[in-house]
């Protein structure tokens, strides 16, 4: 009987072996591909058990987590949503985080590596967990005269700080208020989340950073000049055929400039009222001498074809490869396949009232662990070189030409010297077109450069221009910025 | 251990010259301090618990562990009078896990908000009191096991009977799907099925004793073994038959297994026959297979079990696979070192207290928890299997393995089921889980192990070293 036995023993510790065996497969190695698993609940929970730190604007937080009494422990808050919310983001309890929700998640949830320390030091004298602060460069004061300026319209507006490149302000429009995505009951948030989704308008929208891009139109002749201007071939003073329409080789396409007519008087016309006056026969002459490579090189030195992190992820703005003459005369005046963010018309204004160096744009100042020592802080960095000196103090004075005494003319402001640039761009054979201004204050110390889209024509359709629309609300934040 | 031998004592003779066979105080002291261990281990569970998910200390519970550890100490007392040689450690094994579950059965009671006398925590130590409080009365009762040996067919009647209980009209209950319990009015109260176990434990080794002559010795070989004659399948078949009936009336897949798992067992030992294993696993494993096919019930638990993670299965409203991922899910978040008591979210799986116990305890405590508790587990059987070895009759030897086993195959089934080693099948883990039935069987089972041992040492045949 004891031979069997043993036998019987010997099946009894392999059963157990199994259940050893079994577990720690659960339990080690398949433990983080189950944590990852989507409908893993705990996972959820867990990532909201900690409590979230704020998003500050000035001292203020424009986001922060409440206690609640639910499976989540915490409630995310956003003070002012719609204002704020192309900053933030918002980080629902399904689907996807958003904004600095989601490019921060690791500072703010407090699972960033340089946290480690801090957690396992609260850990240990018992402290309840806790993520770190982030402060924003956002100006609330900007912030708001640009949420101000742009009204109703259907656009953006950024402002940032040429000699830095933080980013000072940053509206969109329309937009949503990220709290209805906050909530706990996950159906509501699916429900308004598909709601915004289905919007025509595309509230969901970062129009500042990306959304249905658009083409730059005339604001992105100041990349065209300033490739004609670093040649070395041209001075503001060269001179350009002027004919009152242009048909572009091997095509039927005619090119105008806006109001029809020459560029002003006389048979030829200089560059640099080409660019104050906004023609677009001279640039498309100029770009098919230029030629598409070179175009493309000062484009890309502006940061064009290339994705910054601010931290939060953005559109890249595109100039294409292999254009032939009558796609590089178009893309000359911003036409054809060109297409900007208003972060991207920014870094252009900010690099020409830079010195011609592209500073990194960022929207963060600084993280802060909950004992209040700095985690990270802001330092500028430089992209790069886009324009030399020269070239830059060429185009300052040049674009202030163009508001003082040109296209830009609403952009004016008594006692002070604004540079700048509007664009109206096509989109279509009777599509509304797409308003611009690029530009910055005061042209002799740069404080502000700000960007303006409107998009739809500023609801004007085919009737509403840059200088019109755009120029004013680019008016009006820098007056507020100015006077603050 | 030197405390049952037939040689004089190498040093340390007593000074009286009298030559110490047995030390049986030495056992009871040893199992003495293991019992303050283990009750302070439960205390420490009970008060971790609260630490972790109330942040306060409530001290009504402690009291009422107390009140149980008193009980247990009632135990080792009657022990030292009745069962002076038993073995040390099954006791200690049992208070330690049936805390550990209490624990963790309080820790969910918290989760949900459920507090006072109606609480699942306090039902279970007012269970826990009454079945160490048979476990006295079977150790009391019960002097020489032998008694059990004359029983044999009564006890065979009694585990039909209990089995069949569920099934009268009016006293049974349904529980999620199986019908295994019964009850008066609107609650289910008991399992007899757990009971029964016993009492087939005790027919088998008695039946078995008696007959195995008859399905040893006589057969036919083929393929290298030798197969018994058809007129002696008659006990294999009777007992296939009623864990069928047990998979298709009372529909519980893991009882039937637990059942046929226990006899197969038994019968190997009693007749040294292979052929019988091979016989009887054929037999249930195409029994099982044929239920998969035409019984929804089985058919859904073997799909759950072989893709769980499958979103088909998962969002299958009834019998779909959600509770078993929800219980790798919280496996999964315990992981090597687990959440601590209180700081995990084993109320997120279905029944975290009863038949996912276990995953609750390696959500909290984590793989360590998970192995220290099979470690036990496994320590309890093989001092059961011990009794096996060293047991001087045949009956006694079979009842003990047959007890130890079946806390083993339990522990498989449940645990296996969890982890996805068999398909998933409602059984109570040993001792952890909640539910009166199940305590009241395997304190007695205890009780049971406790007697046999001491009969073992008492009456040593030949000499037991080790």
């Amino acid at each position: 009987m004891n031979r069997e036995l043993k036998r019987v023993s010997i099946i009894a510790l392999l059963m157990f072996v199994t259940l050893l065996v079994s577990s720690t497969i659960i339990q080690y190695v398949q433990a983080s591909a189950l944590a990852a698993d989507p409908r893993n609940a705990r996972t959820l929970y867990e990532s909201y058990s900690v409590e979230r730190g704020p998003i500050l604007v000035d001292g203020t937080p424009i986001a922060f987590s409440q206690p609640s009494d639910d499976d989540y422990k915490f409630q995310r808050v956003y003070a002012s949503g719609p204002l704020y919310v192309p900053i933030t983001g918002y980080i629902p309890v399904n689907g996807e985080a958003t904004g600095l929700e989601r490019s921060l998640n690791d500072y703010l949830s407090g699972q960033s590596s340089s946290q480690f320390f801090d957690s396992l030091n609260r850990l240990i004298s018992g402290q309840d967990p806790m993520g770190a602060s982030v402060e924003v460069a956002i100006d609330p004061v900007a912030q708001q005269a640009a949420w101000d300026a742009l009204g109703d319209y259907t656009g953006a507006v950024i402002v940032t700080e040429p000699s830095t490149g933080r980013i000072l302000a940053m509206v969109t429009k329309p937009t949503f208020d990220p709290n209805t995505l906050a909530v706990h009951d996950s159906a509501q948030v699916q429900a308004t989340y598909d709601g915004l989704l289905a919007d025509p308008m595309d509230p969901l929208f970062n129009r500042a950073t990306g959304g249905d891009m658009n083409p730059p139109g005339s604001v992105f002749k100041l990349v065209v000049t300033a490739a004609a201007l670093e040649s070395g071939r041209y001075t503001p003073e060269s001179t350009f055929p002027n004919p009152p329409e242009l048909t572009l080789p091997g095509t039927d396409a005619v090119v105008r400039n806006s109001g029809g007519g020459t560029c002003g008087g006389g048979s030829t016309v200089t560059l640099a009222d080409a660019l104050r006056l906004s023609c677009n026969i001279p640039f498309a002459e100029l770009g098919m001498e230029l030629g598409d490579n070179a175009i493309r090189e000062q484009a890309e030195k502006f940061g064009f074809n290339s994705e910054f992190l601010i931290p939060t992820a953005t559109e890249v703005s595109t100039y294409p490869s292999g254009l032939d003459d009558p796609q590089t005369a178009l893309s000359a005046f911003g036409q054809g396949d060109v297409r900007a963010t208003p972060l991207q018309m920014a870094l252009v204004s900010a690099a020409i009232a830079n010195g011609g160096i592209v500073m990194n744009p960022d929207l963060v100042d600084q993280i802060t662990a909950p004992d209040f020592s700095p985690l990270e802080s802001f330092e500028p960095s430089e992209y790069g070189r886009a324009i030399s000196e020269q070239t830059a103090n060429t185009m300052v004075q040049m674009m202030v030409n163009g508001v003082e005494n040109g296209a830009a003319s609403n952009a004016r402001i008594d006692g002070v010297s604004v540079a700048g640039k509007t664009g109206t761009a096509e989109n279509g054979e009777s599509d509304p077109y797409t308003l611009w201004f690029t530009g910055f204050a005061p042209a002799d110390n740069p404080q502000y450069a700000i960007t303006v889209l409107v998009e739809d024509g500023g609801g004007l359709g085919q009737e509403g221009y840059g200088n019109l629309i755009a120029a004013p609300i680019a008016k009006q934040v820098l007056e507020a910025v100015l006077n603050k | 251990m030197s405390d049952v031998t037939g040689t004089p004592v190498a040093t340390g003779t007593p000074p009286t010259g009298v030559r110490r066979i047995r030390m049986p105080q030495k056992l009871r002291n040893l199992e003495f301090w293991l019992l303050l261990v283990a009750c302070f281990i439960n205390a420490a569970a009970i008060v971790l618990v609260q630490l972790g998910a109330m942040r306060r200390i409530d001290t009504q519970l402690v009291l009422l562990g107390a009140g149980l550890s008193a009980l247990v100490f009632g135990l080792h007392i009657a022990m030292r009078f009745v069962a002076r040689d038993a073995d040390p450690f099954l006791l200690p094994i049992a208070t330690v896990l049936n805390g550990l579950g209490i624990a963790m059965i309080y820790r969910i009671d918290i989760a949900n908000g459920e507090g006072g006398w109606e609480s699942a925590a306090v039902r279970q130590i007012a269970w826990s009191a009454i079945a160490i409080i048979a476990a006295i009365a079977t150790i009391l009762v019960i002097r020489n096991h032998r008694v059990l040996f004359r029983y044999t067919y009564l006890a065979g009647l009694v585990a039909i009977v209990l089995l069949l209980l569920p099934l009268v009209p009016g006293l049974g209950r349904e529980v999620s799907g199986a019908r295994v319990w019964i009850g008066f009015g609107d609650i289910a109260t008991f399992q007899p099925g757990e009971i029964a176990k016993i009492a087939l434990a005790v027919f088998f080794a008695g039946y078995l004793v008696r007959n195995r002559d008859s399905l040893s010795m006589v057969g036919t070989k083929f393929l290298g073994m030798k197969f018994p004659r058809a007129r002696d399948l008659g006990p294999l078949l009777v007992v296939w038959a009623l864990s069928m009936s047990v998979i298709v009336f009372q529909r519980d897949l893991g009882t039937a297994l637990l059942y046929f798992g226990l006899f197969l067992v038994m019968l190997y030992v009693a007749t040294s026959r292979i052929s019988w294993v091979v016989l009887g696993l054929t037999l249930f494993v195409g029994g099982a297979l044929i239920a998969s096919q035409t019984l929804d019930y089985v058919g859904n638990r073997f799909a759950n079990w072989l893709d769980p993670l499958n979103p088909e299965r998962y969002e299958q409203e009834f019998g779909g696979s959600y509770q078993l991922v929800q219980g790798l899910f919280g496996l999964a978040n315990g992981g090597l070192i687990g959440t601590g008591w209180g700081q995990g979210r084993p109320d997120l799986t279905p029944v975290p207290q009863s038949d996912y116990i276990i995953a609750s305890l390696g959500e909290e405590l984590g793989l360590a928890g998970v192995f220290a508790i099979l470690a036990l587990y496994l320590l309890f059987v093989a001092r059961g299997f011990r009794i096996g070895f060293a047991g001087q009759d045949d009956f006694g030897k079979l009842l003990g393995v047959g007890l130890a086993f079946v806390v083993a195959l339990q522990v498989f089934i449940v645990v296996g089921g969890v982890t996805r080693v068999i398909p998933l099948t409602g059984l109570t883990t040993p001792f952890l889980a909640a539910g009166g039935s199940s305590l009241v069987a395997n304190w007695i089972i205890v009780a049971l192990l406790l007697r046999l041992s001491d009969t073992v040492r008492n009456h040593p045949r030949l000499v037991i070293d080790g």
